[in-house]
């Protein structure tokens, strides 16, 4: 996985409760069997006006100019601003990877669904969650200002503006390893290999029947 | 001992390693595999030259991308196709169970699962599919992972986890009759909210709970991740037991004996005590339908749809109006004069046997309104069809007018070709009402299989406990 260390980059804000990841990306693009090329289509039916469909080039489409990602002022952007239970629904890792694949590193919001924020990790973007107030505050923020930016250390778990004041946030200690180190989860679990397998074989003891052959 | 919950047992049964920051190592004991998210995970293996750990723990089957009709024909969508073969591929090379589209016990995966007595009471099951939570309707402890979860799982037979915290939701005392498990799960998520959930495993519990059916369970513990809850748990008592008797993959004989008395442990104990505790009484819970493009937009058939201008949160007004511009709703409209175009019977969360004859017993002898143009019924599996068939069930929704189809996610989430064109309004006994999920700008209502069934007799939506 790709390292995750620090972020400088414009804000864009997407001033919307309960985004869901058929939203983020939908349906119609998770037929592909791979990882990438979604970036295009996130957002697809908010960003558009036609219907997109998978192998459509993008480039012709007719935007949908209200749309905050279709705004010039936000072009580039890295850090999406988002708002509660950012990422519901569908567990589809798809929408982590259009994400990605669009250009967004980090996600901050006031609250996360549990499988898209743990997706998130696993694809080397940081999901932070700020309080409400905070988050309302940088919605005012990011509007007033063109050209918004903050700048995110994973590190300090530090975000910082450009008036120059910082903001604290969290993150768990393992998950931050693993997004500063790039680290291979799977890697990681195979160093307790030995501990699997004797689990397994007191697990196969406990309940035999969970190991038994099924022919069908 | 200190008492446990049901959540304990199951976490503490399976824990390989805790860390010290408690991030864990869970042992899985079933992996259920579908054809969308799960090539990239095979792919990923096959790139870190690994293989999968326990090929006998995992059963596939292709749902979300296949056609529900003329199946014969194959499928003719190449890039579906192409994820379908895949996924056969992928299952061939490794050694790997899977009911192919042909065969008669494929269908929607978490259909096959319980059917199959491939989810076990006391099993952690995972699958690349926020639905897995229904599988927690058996005293499982069933969660949605992401793809490259499936990976980690598919290459170490573990997850990565930490402990969730507990909430208890009692639903105490009867329903009302014409109040089904659907409707309980909806007035949940109507009073928790999609997010209420987030961070907890849920036991649900209560009088009204353990009087459901088990399919009646599964119906609920999958809308668990609709407020937010990866696990939802009900405990294993004897409709549990008896539900498995028999199954394929149950154990017989001996082993039976042993993983009864192994079973009937699963329950949390007396004092056991939960994070965040919520009573609802069950004699309130009215058929419930929502109106809105969130499961939490919900409201009883005898409401109305709400008022923006009524909610003083602004995030939240503002989430209504998107909502109502999004359904063609106006404020204030009874929720009995709103007519549907369509009708969806199916899915993972009501499309087992107990659904369609809850269904068909309003459907029997009636038609389908005129202005219905299309009112579909797609059971779970190949053999929820069969034994629908053989109580002549499927007579009955095709003489109303229904269509009568083959199993798969079909209308659910529209990947193939049965979706809503943009406006259309549905009737669905799904479980997302998101923008777009039944096709792009479709409008969905959910509802019971009880209640879609009225709708498409009728043709807008009638309050079955007082008119049936
Ligand atoms: S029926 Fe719907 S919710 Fe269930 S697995 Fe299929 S697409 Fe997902």
């Amino acid at each position: 996985m790709e390292q995750f260390k620090q972020v400088d980059g414009i804000v864009v804000p997407l001033d919307r409760a309960n985004v869901d990841t058929d939203a983020i990306i939908p349906k119609q693009f998770l037929k592909s069997i791979q990882r990438s090329g979604f970036g295009p289509n996130a957002f697809d039916e908010w960003r558009y006006l036609d219907q997109g469909e998978p192998g459509m080039a993008c480039s012709d489409r007719p935007l949908n100019r209200d749309f905050v990602l279709n705004q010039p002022r936000y072009q580039g952007g890295e850090i999406l601003l988002a708002r509660e239970n950012f990422g519901c629904g569908s567990s589809r890792e798809h929408a982590p990877w259009a994400l990605k694949d669009y250009g967004f590193r980090v996600i901050i919001a006031p609250s996360f669904a549990d499988i898209f924020f743990n997706n998130c990790f696993k694809n080397g973007i940081l999901p932070i969650v700020l309080e409400d107030k905070m988050v309302d505050r940088l919605f005012s923020e990011v509007v007033a200002k063109e050209g918004y930016r903050l700048q995110i250390d994973l590190e300090q778990q530090q975000i910082a503006g450009s008036d120059g004041g910082t903001l604290p946030f969290s993150v768990d200690p393992f998950r931050k390893q693993c997004l500063l180190e790039g680290l291979d989860d799977i890697g990681l679990t195979l160093r307790h290999l030995d501990e699997i397998r004797g689990f397994e074989q007191q697990h196969r003891k406990n309940c035999p029947w969970l190991f038994a052959e099924v022919t069908v | 001992m200190r008492a446990q919950t049901l959540y304990d047992k199951l976490w503490q049964s399976h824990l390989v390693r805790t860390e010290e920051d408690g991030t864990a190592l869970i042992y899985i004991d079933r992996h259920l595999v579908h054809e969308v998210t799960s090539p990239q995970a095979f792919e990923g293996l096959r790139l870190a030259q690994r293989t999968p750990w326990r090929v006998d723990s995992i059963l596939a089957t292709p749902d979300h991308n296949i056609p529900t009709a003329n199946r014969a024909a194959g499928i003719t969508d190449p890039i579906a196709k192409l994820q379908v073969e895949t996924l056969d591929e992928n299952c061939r090379q490794y050694g790997i169970t899977e009911f192919t589209m042909e065969d008669a016990r494929q269908g929607i995966v978490h259909v096959i699962g319980p059917e199959q007595g491939a989810i076990l009471p006391g099993m952690t099951v995972v699958c690349g599919d926020s639905h897995t939570s229904t599988h927690g309707a058996v005293g499982a402890l069933a969660h949605g992972i992401g793809t490259s979860e499936v990976e980690h799982v598919l290459a170490t037979q573990c997850l990565v986890q930490k402990k969730m915290k507990s909430m208890l939701i009692a639903v105490d005392g009867e329903v009302t009759v014409g109040v089904s498990a659907k409707d309980i799960a909806l007035a949940i998520i109507g009073k928790i909210g999609t997010a209420g959930g987030t961070g907890y495993a849920i036991e649900f519990g209560g009088e009204a709970i353990m009087n459901l059916s088990v399919e009646g369970r599964m119906t609920l513990c999958n809308m668990a991740i609709e407020g937010g809850a990866r696990a939802g748990i009900i405990a294993v008592d004897e409709k549990t037991i008896d539900y498995f008797r028999g199954r394929p993959y149950a154990p017989a004989g001996a082993l039976w004996q042993e993983a009864e008395r192994y079973w009937r442990t699963l329950h949390s104990d007396d004092g056991a005590e939960f994070d965040a505790v919520i009573h609802i009484d069950a004699a309130t819970i009215r058929p419930q339908v929502t109106w809105g493009t969130s499961p939490e937009m919900v409201v009883g058939v005898d409401g109305v749809v709400p008022d923006p201008a009524a909610e003083s949160d602004t995030t939240r007004a503002e989430g209504i109006r998107l909502a109502l511009k999004y359904m063609g709703l106006e404020a204030g409209t009874r929720i009995t004069d709103i007519t549907l175009d369509k009708i969806f019977i199916g899915s993972c969360t009501n499309s087992r046997i107990e659904d369609l004859r809850a269904a068909a017993n309003l459907v029997a002898g009636r038609k389908v309104a005129s202005t219905i143009k299309l009112a579909l019924v797609v059971p779970g599996s190949g053999l929820v069809k069969r034994q629908a068939e053989e109580e002549g069930l499927d007579r009955i929704f095709t003489a109303a007018g229904f269509e009568w189809r083959d199993p798969g996610c079909s209308m659910c989430l529209a990947m193939n070709a049965d979706r809503l064109s943009p406006g259309e309004r549905c009737a669905s006994t799904s479980n997302r009402n998101f923008e777009g999920r039944q096709g792009p700008g479709g409008r969905t209502h959910l509802v019971s299989p009880a209640m879609a069934a009225m709708a498409a007799i009728n043709g807008r939506f009638t309050d079955i406990t007082v008119e049936s």
